[in-house]
């Protein structure tokens, strides 16, 4: 069967979620070869193995950290070379999406960006992608070369499936380009204790309606009473009253969990462009004309300071 | 010194228009209003602001590949202060994918001459946000992409990139290629003084003959992905909305449990 190959985007060695997610699609159309770079890239292979990777090419070099994006992309280019892929296969961060592209245009093939599905076709894989603020789904395929395509969060489920996931040490030489962009500074985000915006099951947001960042706590309470994350727009973001880490919109996050719940916000194209795959949706604000209640599977009428603490307390009831 | 700065900027359906799809499953351009991207505002602004910040001679150059309304969006650039532009329009660009696009765009930038392309962080249309990282691999110079700070010192370019986990600091030598988010800084409005001065500016045109780009390297035909079907997504069915009498809170625990999310 032909291999696949999926770039692996980890912490220290912790993969995450959006890349279990990708092993799944990439069984769909062929055999999983895992890519992992940098530190802790071989701890990531016990984890790829129980999900379906045959293969796991690492590398560690400092180039991975004091330079930005093309040292992973001559890996990447490494991989694709000893491996002869039938698709490469990118989780759709940042920098997943650019390593993906730079890649494309060096080994000549079309990239397919943001995909929320992926099927095997009689022509390659055939990827279904969210258009104009997710009011239309197309299907596309690349036409050209080997189709490298990134894949956003939450678009396909994790499965176990137990396969080999032998470590193979990826030989790498960094090109001319690999050093033309030095990070000089790193601050790592403080870790909030709560779930990955892009990866929760349950996000809640707080908009405008929130009005202050001190009042952003009851957004906080309700979120830790499920579990969630917490997002906001980009008006409560451009106030200073939440990191911009937590916009959720097309210039922020996009987030496809199964309970989005928005409090505050009235609903703009662009914040819908970042929330409207959702699978349930509820609102609540105090105008019954705001668009966001177009797209709500449950929307409250009402002002959000004696909802919001009266839905939290209830849940707390509830879950005893 | 000089510094010579290209800014590309895109054309693109008004985001808050009624989008659609043409039977070739191209954007449909004829139903609703293009204007620039809101996204290549931030662009333009921060070559303005290079240039303000400066002691050099700084010659920023706005450029776009589209078609013949793609203008409208070089004059906004232009009356915000940009001092000349490039449209690259030819017959043969209809339906062009990103690598069409940045092979386009980079034959243009080599021709004007530069020694920093600024873009947007993406587009609000295809909204791939990879054209930079790729036309900064076709150009073969270093790429600053996802700044939301930025400052050109001494033929260094320096800014801050927030990702997911953790905020850089980034530093490359020009030639470079920068893209900007939207936190990099209001875009300022044109002025009367700029709309009335972006009519005097030079707008110059090149075709795919001007750029030596043969006809099956970009469009439909020379495209390397494929659109085979686009389908608008059914409306969301009504749901339920009810009003905050006291209960609220509850009704909606109500809801969720049902759901089992509780
Ligand atoms: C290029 C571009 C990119 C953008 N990207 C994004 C993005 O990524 N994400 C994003 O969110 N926006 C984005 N925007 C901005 C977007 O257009 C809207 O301005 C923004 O989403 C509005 O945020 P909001 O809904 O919180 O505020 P508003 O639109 O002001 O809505 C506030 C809502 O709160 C309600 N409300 C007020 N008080 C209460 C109360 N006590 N109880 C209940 N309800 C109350 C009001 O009725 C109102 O509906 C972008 C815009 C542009 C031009
Ligand atoms: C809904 C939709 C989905 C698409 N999906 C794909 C796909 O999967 N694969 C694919 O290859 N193509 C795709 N395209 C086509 C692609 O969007 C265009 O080729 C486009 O010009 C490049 O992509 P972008 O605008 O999304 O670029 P982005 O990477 O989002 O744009 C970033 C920046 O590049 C600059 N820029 C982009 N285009 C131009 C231009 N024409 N002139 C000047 N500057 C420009 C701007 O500064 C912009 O801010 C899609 C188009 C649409 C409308």
């Amino acid at each position: 069967m032909a291999e696949v190959l999926v770039y692996v985007d980890h912490v220290d060695g912790a993969v995450r979620k959006p890349t279990l997610e990708l092993l799944t699609l990439a069984r769909r159309i062929g055999e999983p070869v895992a890519v992992a770079l940098g530190a802790g890239a071989d701890a990531t292979a016990a984890v790829l193995a129980e999900h379906g990777a045959v293969k796991v090419l690492t590398a560690d070099a400092p180039e991975f950290t004091e330079y930005l994006v093309v040292p992973k992309v001559d890996a990447l280019q490494a991989a694709y070379e000893a491996v002869s892929p039938a698709a490469v296969l990118v989780p759709s961060s940042a920098e997943g999406k650019e390593i993906a592209a730079r890649l494309a245009v060096r080994i000549g093939s079309g990239i397919i960006t943001d995909a929320v599905d992926l099927e095997a076709g009689d022509e390659g894989p055939v990827a279904t992608q969210s258009a104009f603020a997710a009011s239309f789904t197309t299907k596309s395929r690349v036409s050209k070369g080997t189709p490298v395509i990134t894949v956003k969060p939450n678009s396909a489920p994790v499965e176990a499936a137990p396969a080999a996931g032998a470590v193979e040490a990826l030989a790498v030489t960094f090109g001319a380009l690999a050093t033309g962009t030095k990070v000089t500074g790193r601050t790592p985000r403080e870790s909030t204790g709560r779930p990955e915006l892009t990866e929760a099951a349950i996000v809640v947001s707080g908009g405008r309606g929130v009005n202050g960042a001190e009042n952003f706590g009851i957004i906080e309470e309700l979120a830790d009473s499920l579990g969630a994350a917490v997002g906001a727009s980009r008006a409560a973001v451009d106030a200073g009253w939440y990191p911009h880490t937590n916009q959720v919109g097309q210039t922020g996050k996009s987030v496809s969990p199964q309970l989005y719940i928005a409090s505050g916000i009235s609903g703009a194209i662009q914040h819908r462009a970042g929330m409207q795959t959702s699978k349930t949706i509820v609102a609540i604000n105090k105008d019954s004309e705001a668009p966001i209640f177009d797209l709500v599977d449950y929307g409250v009428v009402g002002d959000l300071f004696a909802v919001v603490p009266q839905l939290t307390e209830e849940i707390k009831a509830r879950k005893g | 010194m000089s510094l010579r700065i290209v800014v590309c900027v895109k054309y693109v359906p008004d985001a808050t228009g009624d989008r659609q799809f043409t039977e070739d499953l191209t954007v449909n351009r004829d139903d609703v209003d293009g204007l620039l991207s809101e996204l290549d505002e931030y662009a333009v602004e921060q070559a303005l602001q290079i240039s303000e910040n400066s002691d050099d001679d700084v010659e920023i150059t706005v450029l776009t590949v589209g078609p013949e309304d793609a203008k409208d969006a070089l004059r906004k650039a232009l009356s915000m202060g940009a001092d000349k532009a490039i449209h690259v329009e030819d017959d043969d660009l209809h339906g062009t994918d990103v690598m069409g696009t940045s092979l386009v765009l980079a034959k243009a930038i080599e021709k004007a001459g530069y020694d920093l392309v600024i873009t947007g962080m993406a587009s609000t249309d295809g909204t791939m946000g990879v054209l930079p990282a790729i036309l900064a691999e076709r150009l073969g110079v270093p790429q600053a992409t996802l700044l939301s700070e930025v400052k050109v010192e001494d033929g260094t370019v320096t800014g801050r990139r927030d990702g997911d986990t953790a905020s850089e600091q980034l530093a490359a030598s020009l030639p470079a290629l920068v893209s900007v988010t939207d936190q990099s800084g209001e875009a300022r409005y044109p002025s009367f003084k700029g709309i009335m001065a972006a009519k005097k500016k030079p707008v110059e045109s090149w075709d795919l003959e001007d750029l030596e780009i043969e006809a099956d390297e970009v469009g439909l035909e020379g495209s390397w992905t494929a659109v085979d079907s686009a389908a608008q997504r059914p409306a969301r069915t009504a749901g339920t909305i009810v009003k905050d009498e006291g209960e609220g809170g509850k009704q909606l625990a109500e809801f969720l449990a049902g759901q089992k999310f509780i």
